[in-house]
């Protein structure tokens, strides 16, 4: 097996091992006095991890100049959407007891809940066409419509920051990742931006 | 006094631990299947559960029995939390925002010697010692349910004195509308004091007729023994219709005022706390609904929150007229 491989299966087995953990702690009754919450508050904070991981693959990529980190990008992205699914999941079937007029009023009253709920609806077409035929098939196109992961990054900070009853550290310093991961980019397309409009001075000049 | 809901049920019937311990096997085996579905390599885990079912309640060295409990008041035929639910499982922001945290920390604090300063718009103020206070009025269980405005709930046995014999004793004037409540303030032992997060001392309050109220309970123990300190050690309020931050932890001062005092989450967050805060399934916190809430430690938010968590009768006539929504 080539290495890349092998770091593939590794990464596969790390990204899976929150979810395996949390269903061995249900097995053995082991995720504490409200498990449930146990479970919504794990599968909401991995999530967001992953998220997170997958907006730093480009940035490393830049910055280390190690091309082949790239080949992470996908799983990390499609792990997200697993855990934010799960994460959906466990509030829709332990608050809302599978009820989907209920969801639909959260969603409308709860700007919090619309939030989270906007983070993985905008995953959702980037999870479907993150297969090669799709790829292919929307050609340039494909990375203007992934760009929603941006969007899904500031909804799902915006969420867990919404979600505290009181300020906490640890909303300000997801959203503190999301802003520098962003950021970058931003730097990226200024730059990107002022060099355009300066090759178009000298082509007029 | 009269209970419509259930008075007169046996302490024993009400336990039933037998059942209630073994459902942790149920529970169990349940998952197991479940986890068998979702991959066989896990299920072989269940056979390394350690948490002994006979164990519970755990006995902890700071908690003394208390032994001359006269009455008992049993309010629900549900089934009691267990012991380690009720002490694993806490907000108390003294000691940190997550649940487990006050079981992890507030074995640091202090609780005796304690004194209860009772001041204000009263004849009778003064520094008063712990035992004096219980000395007030015989020992009680209450059998209560608890509500959390977090949309959770469970069951306690409580052990206290009506609050109503304290504020009788200490003689209050016509003047005094309000009794405002406060929780100890040690920074050295309390560490999630540097955290931050609300105006401490942890401030709470009661209009007059709601402290005199029989249900409202100064509790000092549960499940037969003295309170942990997570549970608001030495002595806490219990006021079993109203969202479970009202019920003011670890109380050092007792003042009578004639203006609604200003309460801790209040402070914090008006809108979405009002003074009253009486459970009501009608009135929604604004992130999330108040319909239902979920029994501890079940996995679902099956059980249909009551209005007034079920004591409408003992307490709805003292907000007759009231707008509800308004005075959430």
């Amino acid at each position: 097996m080539r290495w890349r491989t092998v770091l593939k299966i590794l990464v596969f087995l790390l990204a899976l091992g929150p979810a395996a953990l949390l269903v061995r702690g249900m097995v053995t009754g082991d995720l504490g006095v409200n498990p449930a919450e146990t479970i919504q508050l794990e599968t909401g904070r991995w999530t967001f991890k992953l998220l997170l991981l997958t907006l730093a693959v480009t940035p490393v990529r830049r910055l280390t100049g190690w091309n082949a980190v790239i080949q992470f990008r996908r799983m990390l992205g499609l792990f997200t959407f697993f855990y934010g699914t799960l994460h959906f999941a466990s509030y829709w079937a332990f608050d809302l007891v599978f009820s989907f007029s209920r969801m639909a009023g959260d969603i409308v009253k709860r700007p919090f809940i619309a939030m989270g709920f906007a983070s993985l609806m905008l995953m959702l077409p980037l999870a479907i066409t993150s297969t090669k035929g799709w790829i292919r098939r929307l050609g340039r196109n494909w990375a203007v419509l992934h760009r929603a992961i941006y969007g899904a990054a500031i909804c799902a900070a915006v969420h867990f920051a919404w979600k505290q009853k009181v300020f906490t550290g640890d909303a300000v310093s997801y959203a503190i990742a999301v802003a520098v991961l962003l950021g970058f980019r931003l730097v990226w397309m200024l730059r990107e931006r002022g060099r355009a409009r300066a090759r178009a001075q000298t082509a007029a000049s | 006094m009269l209970i419509k809901n259930g008075a007169g049920i046996p302490y024993s019937e009400v336990t039933d631990e037998r059942w209630y311990l073994r459902r942790r096997e149920f529970l169990r085996v349940g998952a197991g299947l479940a986890g068998a579905a979702v991959g066989g390599v896990f299920a072989a885990c269940a056979n390394d559960a350690v948490d002994d079912v006979s164990a519970a309640p755990a006995v902890a060295d700071a908690q003394t029995p208390l032994p001359n409990v006269t009455k008992k008041m049993v309010t629900t035929t549900e089934q009691l939390n267990k012991f380690e639910e009720i002490t694993g499982y806490n907000n108390y922001y003294e000691f940190g925002t997550r649940k487990s945290d006050p079981a992890k920390y507030a074995g640091q604090l202090k609780t005796s010697p304690w004194t209860v300063k009772i001041d204000g718009l009263c004849n009778k103020p003064g520094d008063y010692a712990l035992d004096d206070i219980i000395k007030t009025a015989d020992l009680e269980e209450r059998v209560y349910r608890f509500r959390c405005v977090e949309a959770w709930s469970m069951v306690i046995p409580w052990i206290g004195i009506p609050l109503a014999a304290v504020i009788k004793r200490a003689d209050p004037q016509p003047k005094a509308t309000f009794v405002e409540m406060q929780t100890v303030l040690r920074p050295k032992e309390m560490p999630g004091l540097a955290v931050g997060g609300l105006n401490w001392p942890y401030t709470e309050g009661l209009r007059m007729d709601e402290a005199m109220n029989p249900l409202s309970l100064l509790a000092v123990g549960l499940y037969g023994k003295t309170l942990m300190n997570q549970n608001g050690a030495p002595i806490r309020l219990v006021v079993p219709w109203k969202y479970g931050f009202k019920n003011v932890k670890s109380i050092v001062r007792i003042r009578f005022v004639d203006k609604m005092p200003s309460t801790a989450w209040n402070d914090a967050n008006p809108g979405e706390y009002g003074f009253y805060s009486n459970v009501n399934p009608t009135v929604d916190h604004p992130r999330w609904s108040q319909a239902t809430e979920k029994r501890i430690p079940s996995y679902f938010a099956t059980t249909k929150t009551l209005m007034f968590n079920g004591y409408a009768d003992q307490v709805a006539s003292m907000y007759a007229g009231m707008d509800l929504k308004k005075w959430y």
